[in-house]
């Protein structure tokens, strides 16, 4: 009795899933040869890999995510960033500007202040120390127009779908620009408020819809409806 | 309360709200009723009605109760002042204040707190009305409203008491049997390998009779825990259990 579970079978928290040559992934834990799960969500296999898909479970830090902070607090040299996670990061002025920073005649609000909205990217964390995040690199910095969208971070790979497919299909339907964080926040802008609702709405769909089949053609489906105007009320949230 | 002397069993064997001696009440668990919270339960156990409302992991305040190697679960368990014939002061009691450190004790070798270090998981249970067995009707509820908030578990904890009243052993006391019955034996469970977490006992039991009520009350956890599965799984029955494979890899990065 080796494997317990059906692939995609709902389990929660102390599920057994596996007993013997499997290997425990994400969200799993190993007691000698079983393996159980952890949290609540869906069990899915790979080959000899047993792990469990969350449905709930706030934003953890990885190095080389791209995430959309709030900037809470100026520091002497540096930024406190809300990144919607239990560790709030830093960004410090070297990772901020290319030339050195003199504080005695520059200003570090003069970059970011309070409230303002970036897209950073995590290039360091560990147990012991907090999340230090850039803004060296393309695209990355100060966000200055859009929509801020929060949807559950672990609903993040979904979104963007199989080789960036859904998320392809909702810039290419809405004309929109989305920047999309791993810490589940997505910035919208477009050249109409109509395209930005539209998008958000569609964005909201994938977030309450997460774990269902077919959701891709689900939404291409919302599109069509949309675009034919049988449906002209569009949810505004976000 | 009458002085008047109150026959808890009858001559059939059964008790005063028609249970049989190893009857549960009814037990109900809604799970995310709470929108704010992160995650929550509300449970009904015959008359007991608990609120259960979990935030975290999250930063926590004040820092210096930080620990470098897990996150520290903080538990809180309040009666409403409406929640009892004579009304409740609000503030905590010396009963209180036991009751959240027993609560913490049973819900911690459950999760996974190594796993978010320097954080805070905060636990709120909110007894709205009593009826007999709140801690373990607030345990049952606290695990659900832990795993609705997606916080990594070992297991669920599901908790049930046992005692004697006229001499006999019986499952699941509620307030009148726990007021006049001779003892009460509330235990948690980690239904998956029968790890315990509480265990507390008022009042006098054998040998023996501990013996017969720790069974019955390990029985009682196992239906409970089945009841638990099933309230998280229902809050997702709707949705189908089918997923396209996300794989690694295709947390690209988005940034243009």
């Amino acid at each position: 009795m080796p494997l317990i579970i059906n692939d995609k079978q709902l389990v929660t928290p102390g599920d057994l899933l596996a007993d013997g040559e499997y290997i425990g992934g994400e969200n799993t834990f190993q007691e000698k040869d079983k393996i159980y799960a952890a949290r609540i969500g869906l069990a899915s296999i790979l080959g000899k890999r047993v792990y469990v898909v969350a449905l709930k479970g706030c934003y953890m830090p990885q190095i080389g995510d791209p995430v959309v902070g709030k900037v809470i607090e100026v520091e002497m040299s540096g930024w406190s960033v809300d990144i919607g996670s239990p560790y709030t990061a830093m960004l410090f002025v070297s990772e901020a500007l290319d030339k050195p920073f003199n504080p005695r005649r520059d200003e570090l609000t003069k970059y970011f202040t309070v409230g303002d909205i970036i897209l950073a990217k995590v290039i360091s964390l560990d147990r012991t120390n907090n999340p230090i995040l850039t803004v060296r690199g393309a695209g990355l910095g100060k966000m200055t127009r859009g929509y801020l969208v929060s949807i559950a971070s672990v609903k993040i790979p979904r979104l963007i779908g199989r080789k960036g497919s859904m998320i392809n299909m909702i810039k290419r339907e809405t004309g929109c620009s989305i920047i999309v964080g791993q810490n589940g926040r997505i910035i919208v802008s477009g050249r109409k408020p109509e395209d930005e609702t539209l998008a958000i709405s569609a964005i909201h769909m994938i977030d309450r819809e997460a774990h269902t089949s077919g959701l891709t053609d689900r939404i291409a489906e919302f599109f069509k409806e949309k675009k034919l105007g049988t449906n002209n009320l569009v949810k505004k949230e976000g | 309360m009458s002085k008047k002397k109150v026959k808890l069993v009858n001559k059939k064997g059964l008790r005063s709200d028609k249970r049989r001696l190893e009857e549960l009440r009814p037990i109900s668990i809604e799970v995310g009723t709470l929108d704010k919270a992160d995650g929550s339960a509300y449970i009904e156990w015959g008359g007991n009605k608990i609120l259960v409302a979990v935030y975290g992991p999250r930063e926590l305040h004040p820092r210096h109760l930080a620990m470098s190697d897990r996150a520290l679960l903080r538990c809180r368990y309040h009666m409403a002042p409406f929640s009892v014939d004579e009304r409740k002061s609000p503030a905590p009691s010396r009963r209180e204040i036991e009751l959240s450190k027993v609560t913490r004790e049973a819900l911690e070798p459950a999760t996974f707190t190594e796993l978010y270090p320097r954080t805070v998981i905060d636990v709120f249970i909110e007894i709205l009305q009593a009826d007999g067995g709140t801690r373990c009707a607030g345990i049952t509820a606290a695990s659900v409203a832990l795993a609705d908030a997606g916080v990594p578990m070992r297991d669920l904890v599901a908790a049930c008491a046992a005692g004697k009243i006229e001499n006999k052993i019986a499952l699941d006391l509620n307030d009148v049997e726990d007021k006049i019955g001779e003892a009460d034996l509330p235990i948690a469970i980690l239904p998956q390998s029968g790890e315990i977490s509480l265990m507390q006992m008022d009042g006098k039991l054998t040998a023996e009779e501990f013996q017969e009520a720790f069974k019955m009350a390990s029985e009682g956890c196992m239906k409970v825990y089945e009841i638990q599965k099933d309230a998280l799984k229902k809050k997702y029955a709707t949705i189908s259990t089918e997923l396209e494979e996300i794989e690694p890899e295709e947390k690209e990065d988005e940034a243009e």
